[in-house]
Formats: C-alpha cells, structure tokens, sequence
C-alpha cells in the first residue's frame, strides 16, 4: 500500500539534499572537531558553513549566539532551569508566564519549578485560540523574569502574535522566550524583525534529521548552561557536536528559506483544497482563521467522529495523521484549543490534524479527501451522536 | 521502568487481531426499533453509557422475550476509539442468545478475553482496559431499564478498580493482610491500577469514587490507631474553638486540597463547622468553579477532601457538601 503521510508537524522527512551532506560525516571525515590532527582540521569548516547557514536563515546578528543541541526539548529545558539558576532562585524575581499552549517540555519544565517556589501563570488562549500581547501584557507583574510563548501552535497551526509580544516585555525589562519549533520552514522568523532574546528550534520539523536542534541567546543575554563540561559551543552547551547533525540542520535550514515562497503558495493551495474539502461535509469545523496559521496545517472537529477512530480508518488506508488529545494518555483531558475557542464539550475528542510539507503531492491530497469522506460516513453511521 | 518500558508508544500494534478486524468490520451496529421488535416478538430495549465530553459513548439495542427473558437480538451504537468500538462489538455479540440475567454477568474482562487471539496474551493494552468498561456498564443499564430497577441496586460492592474489577473490600484487606505501604504494593497484589490508572489518586483519565492513595491513607491511619490506641485518644480536635477549628480547617484545605482542585479549575469554600451528636465535627463545605455542579465528581472529591482532613488536621472530621 502506498503511504500518505499528513502528520508533518509530528516530524518530516529528511529531505534526500540533506541526507547527502550529512553522509561523509558518517565515512570518511568522522573526526571530532575539537580534534587538533587533520581529522579535526577537515571537520570544522564544515561547522562553520552550517552556522553561517543558521545565522542566514535566522536572520541572527553575528554577535548572537545559536548553540547547537540535541533537539528543542532540551533547548527549552536550558531556557527555563537556566532562569531558575540565574534570575528566579536568588532575587525577588519569582514569576514566569507561559501560555496552556506550549508542548510538555515547557510546561513540565515550569511545574518542576513550581516545586522550588516559582510562580507560574498559564495563559489560556481566546476564543480564536490566540495569545494576545493584550493578556501577555495584563499578566506581567513586578516580579516576572521570564515570557514563553510558542511562534506557532503544533495543534492548530496558529501563529501567535509574537513581535507583540516582543514589544510589550521589551518595553517592561522581562526576557522573552519562544519556542520556534511549529514556524521555522513554514513562516519567516527574523530575528532582527521580532526581538526576542531566546529562540529554540529542532532539526526534524523542517526536514532535517531528529536529535539535533538549536538555541538562540540574543547578545548580551545571559544563560548558564544546562550540560556542564568541555568548551564546545563556547561553553554554552558542553558535548561533543554532532558533526553530521549540526552539517544536516544547516543545511535544511538553507532549504526551509529557499522553500518559504513554495510553502506560502503551493502548500498552502493544497492544505486550502484539503480544507475546503472538508468543509464541504455537514457539521465539520476547523479551528482558527485560515489566514493566521501555518501553510501546512488544518486541525478539524468532525462531529459524531471521535479523533481516535479517524486516524485508525486514516491509518488503514496507508494515511498518517493525528489526533488532538490522546485518547490513551492517562489524563483525558480535553484539548485545550478546543475548550479555548468555545467549542461544544462534544467535540473535544473530535480533533484530527493534517500537517502537509513540500514533498506532500496534490494527488496525495485528492486521495486522502476520498479516504476521510468515506471514513466519516462509516463512523458517523456508528456513532451514537450523529 | 526497565528495558521494555523506555520506548514506550506502542499502542496499536498491541492489539489482538480480533480487536482490529472488529474495529474495522464490526458485526452488530446499527439502531434496532420497535419494528424490528414487534417483528422478533420481543420488546425493545435502548441503553445509554458515557460522555462524548468524556470520549466514549455507546448505545446498547436489545430485543428481548418477555416470556423467556432471553435477549434474541443486540446491536449498539458508539463514539469511541477502536477499542470501544471493538468491545462493544464483541459485547452485543455475547448478548445474544443470552437470558437478561446471564447477560449482566458478563464483565469488560470476560470481553477482553474474547478478543484476545491467544489465551494468555491480552487483546489490548494496559491504558486501553478502560475503554472496554463501558461495554460492561452499558450491559448493567440496560439490565436496570428491563428490570425497570434502579442501576444502583446492581452495582457491585464497591468496585475502586473498574478495570481489573477489584472491589473495596479486596483491596483493604490486601493493605491489611500484607501490611502494605505504597500504592505500587496494592496494584502488585490486587492488581487494582495496573491499567488505566485512573483509580490511583484525582486527575486521573475517570473521576472516581474511591482512590487507592486515600484508601491506603485510610487504612493505614486505621492500622496505626489500633497499634498505638493513646494517640487517637489525644485528638481534642473536637474541643477547640470554633475559630481554632476553622483556623485548622483552612490551612489544611490551602496546602492539601485546593491546589489539587485548582489544577482541574475548580474550588473549594468552607461554609460552616458544627459538632454532631456521635462526637465527630462537621465541615460544612461548598464547590467552586469546575467541581460545582459536576455530579460525577462530588462523591469522589468529597472522599479525597474527607480524607486529607482526616489525615491532616483530626479523624473526627465529617464532609458535608452544602
């Protein structure tokens, strides 16, 4: 059975240009670039062509750092226990706000803190699932150090107003951080358009392989390091780089700029006749306003379609997508988004993303349009609700 | 953890192939009416169980013989993920042919096993157990609406683990028998929360009425009393002030319980203390925000309330939800 595979924002494929430059890290130049031999010599202006490749595709001053590391999670976690160590710990400083967006890596982060006595306020969405500068703005207190809110949600593909965000703790003297995770490949994130001072972002989102990712530091920003030990990374992040991780990043990022006008048209035509598509049926919603979310992504409530039985009739016919709220998480909550924007409580376990990418083809979409028409009329026709 | 737990995120591939085939070809779904009854001589029964707000709902349909009590034809209807679709499946199957009375015999174990492929290898996974209770509660509805009896009059004795059907009463004498301490030791020995674990405390997948955490706490506080009687003889709680009281009330619920309550949006007020003629003291004591009006919840949030103001302020303290 050929596959279809619409769960992008889970993560992509290495794109076959990247998997080609990463492959001679693997053979013949295996050295250790902290290495002062030729194995050493051979390997490093290869790092320095993907840190000029990150800082383009960023947009980073050169005076700013990008700290190659393992994936976001591990980013994010160096964000908010640096914070601890730094600012929350020994001053009057007490405070962080996060959004009940963020992915588990920020939030467990916070919970943890919240054990050591920080406080830490969750902003709910509105009821467009956004996060304005607004409620950023009402939430800052005398005693905040640090703002965290993602540039674009995994679930729903909403990109927050994060510049506004940017102005509103600039101009109160509190650090910004965001989780770059959902926009890098799918949106233009310019670092000396929107100021923040942190920025975390993973390989794997944007076609690049999984276990590496990166972390922004703005100049004159401090962090300690959350992995201590040798002097790679400017003694930022200690730990041997991974040469052919941080060689792939580079370039995918090269690639996720060079595609950023395909994504805008071409992704975003196809998502939109996938879209439409399902809005065709009967009582079918999908949340947020098409025009602020990423190209690639349509979260959608089907009523009387729980999200679970979707993806297993997806499934079924070779199509990979996801559900909202996992139904076999030991905590059923419902999602946030859809609680957020008012939705019925019925439909909280209704959500199904798609998440297209740039190898995604129209004649994927045209088939996984018939699968879930046909995939909706046998559910709905065993379904007590509909 | 160990080395087969590190992965993690296995799901489907643990189910049985009973389970999928039924997920996506089941048997008997599908509304049944009172023509379909009046056709089969028999009378029509409807039950509903769930939520969709919860995740899971499911029709029951029986046509049952009013003379001989056998239930000659079932189907259902449900909103809810492979395995309850599976197992509901499979549960208006184990209707058929059935008297009403054998039928409410017939537990989300007994269909578990049915979908399994091999004897000893379960049909689905741990965290999916849950999703089959449904298709036994949905059995005992409409058993209650055939009998036109109250539901309640055929619940088991408190059963605190849905999943592995264990009842109160088992799981107090395992802590006592085996002198167990620690909620990992009760799910060893009765394998109560070895599933979905929702019974083990609040803010699990289900509200429940009873968790293994208060149970354990209870039960052990009883077992320490009775081993060191001096002690609860000294609690005077009962003899302070009223103002001490609520002093002592307060700072319980702020440390103890309304954290636990806020995590899921809701509250807690106290509203009045008051002697009781048996000597107990009692909390009079109101929901606020999310647990207001949850009918679900008020058994099972007044039992963990209860509980941590018996453990952490005096025994002789009674819950009363105003």
């Amino acid at each position: 059975m050929e596959r279809i595979y619409l769960d992008n924002n889970a993560t992509t494929i290495v794109d076959p240009l990247v998997r080609d430059a990463m492959d001679p890290f693997y053979c013949h130049m295996y050295g250790n670039p902290n290495s002062l031999h030729s194995f050493g010599i051979e390997v490093r202006p290869y790092l320095h062509q993907a840190m000029e490749q990150l800082y383009l595709g960023l947009n980073a001053a050169d005076e700013d750092d990008i700290v190659i590391n393992s994936c976001a999670t591990e980013g994010n976690n160096t964000v908010i226990l640096g914070f601890y160590f730094n600012l929350l710990k020994d001053t009057r400083k007490k405070h962080i706000i996060t959004t009940q967006l963020e992915h588990p890596c920020i939030r467990e982060s916070c919970r943890f803190l919240e054990q050591h006595g920080v406080k830490v306020t969750y902003l709910a969405p509105d009821r467009d699932g956004m996060i304005t500068a607004a409620a950023v703005k009402e939430a800052l207190t005398d005693q905040t150090a640090l703002v965290s809110v993602m540039w674009a949600n995994n679930e729903t593909g909403l990109i927050l107003p994060i510049k506004d965000i940017a102005e509103v703790c600039k101009e109160r003297g509190v650090y910004l951080h965001t989780d770059a995770v959902q926009a890098i490949g799918k949106i233009k994130v310019d670092l000396q358009d929107v100021p923040v001072d942190y920025l975390t972002f993973s390989a794997h989102k944007f076609h690049g392989p999984k276990g590496v990712g990166g972390l922004y530091i703005r100049n004159g920003v401090s962090l300690p390091p959350l992995l201590h030990g040798g002097e790679q990374m400017g003694g930022r992040r200690a730990g041997t780089v991974d040469v052919a991780g941080m060689v792939a990043m580079g370039k995918a990022m090269e690639l996720a700029n060079t595609h950023l006008p395909f994504e805008n048209t071409e992704i975003r035509r196809l998502r939109d006749k996938l879209e439409d598509a399902l809005l065709k049926m009967e009582d079918v919603m999908v949340v947020g306003k098409r025009e602020l979310r990423t190209p690639n992504t349509v979260y959608v409530s089907i009523r009387g379609v729980e999200g679970e039985a979707m993806i297993w009739d997806l499934n079924q016919n070779g199509i990979a997508a996801s559900t909202g709220s996992a139904c076999a998480s030991e905590s059923l909550e419902a999602s946030p988004i859809l609680t957020a924007i008012g939705a019925d409580r019925e439909l909280a376990h209704t959500g199904v993303r798609l998440s297209l990418s740039r190898f995604t083809t129209e004649q994927e979409i045209d088939f996984t349009i018939y699968v879930i028409s046909k995939a909706v009329a046998r559910l709905r026709k065993m379904s007590t609700s509909y | 953890m160990a080395k087969k737990d590190l992965i993690g995120g296995e799901l489907w591939e643990q189910y049985s192939s009973k389970v999928a085939d039924r997920m996506n070809n089941p048997r008997n779904f599908g509304d049944l009416t009172e023509a379909d009854a009046k056709k089969l001589g028999g009378r029509l029964v409807i039950a509903n169980e769930g939520a969709e707000s919860c995740g899971d709902t499911v029709r029951l349909f029986w046509i049952v013989d009013e003379k001989t009590h056998v239930i000659k034809k079932a189907s259902f209807k449900s909103f809810g993920c492979g395995t309850a679709i599976a197992a509901t499946d499979m549960m208006a199957e184990m209707c058929i042919g059935k008297t009403v009375d054998d039928a409410a015999k017939i537990t989300n174990l007994d269909v578990e096993h049915a979908l399994r492929d091999e004897v000893d290898k379960a049909a689905v996974p741990p965290q999916k157990m849950h999703c089959s209770v449904m298709a036994y509660e949905v059995i005992k509805r409409a058993t209650s609406i055939y009998r036109n009896v109250d539901i309640s009059t055929l619940d088991d004795a408190n059963i605190v683990c849905e999943c592995a059907r264990v009842t109160l009463q088992t799981v107090e004498d395992a802590i006592r028998i085996n002198d167990l301490k620690t909620v990992e030791d009760i799910t060893d020995y009765t394998k109560a929360g070895a599933f979905c674990k929702s019974c083990i405390r609040p803010g699990g997948h289900e509200k429940r009425t009873h968790y293994l955490v208060d149970i354990l706490a209870r039960v052990r506080a009883d077992i320490e009393r009775e081993r060191n009687p001096q002690k609860s003889a000294a609690d005077d709680f009962a003899k302070l002030s009223v103002v001490k009281q609520i002093k002592a009330v307060e700072a319980a619920l702020d440390e103890f319980v309304r954290p636990a309550l806020a995590r899921d949006g809701g509250g807690i007020e106290l509203e009045n203390i008051t002697p009781a003629e048996d000597g107990s003291v009692q909390v009079h004591l109101s929901y606020q925000g999310s647990c207001k009006g949850c009918a679900g919840s008020v058994a099972g949030t007044l039992t963990f309330v209860e509980q941590t103001l018996r453990k952490e302020v005096s025994a002789k303290i009674r819950g009363v939800v105003v």
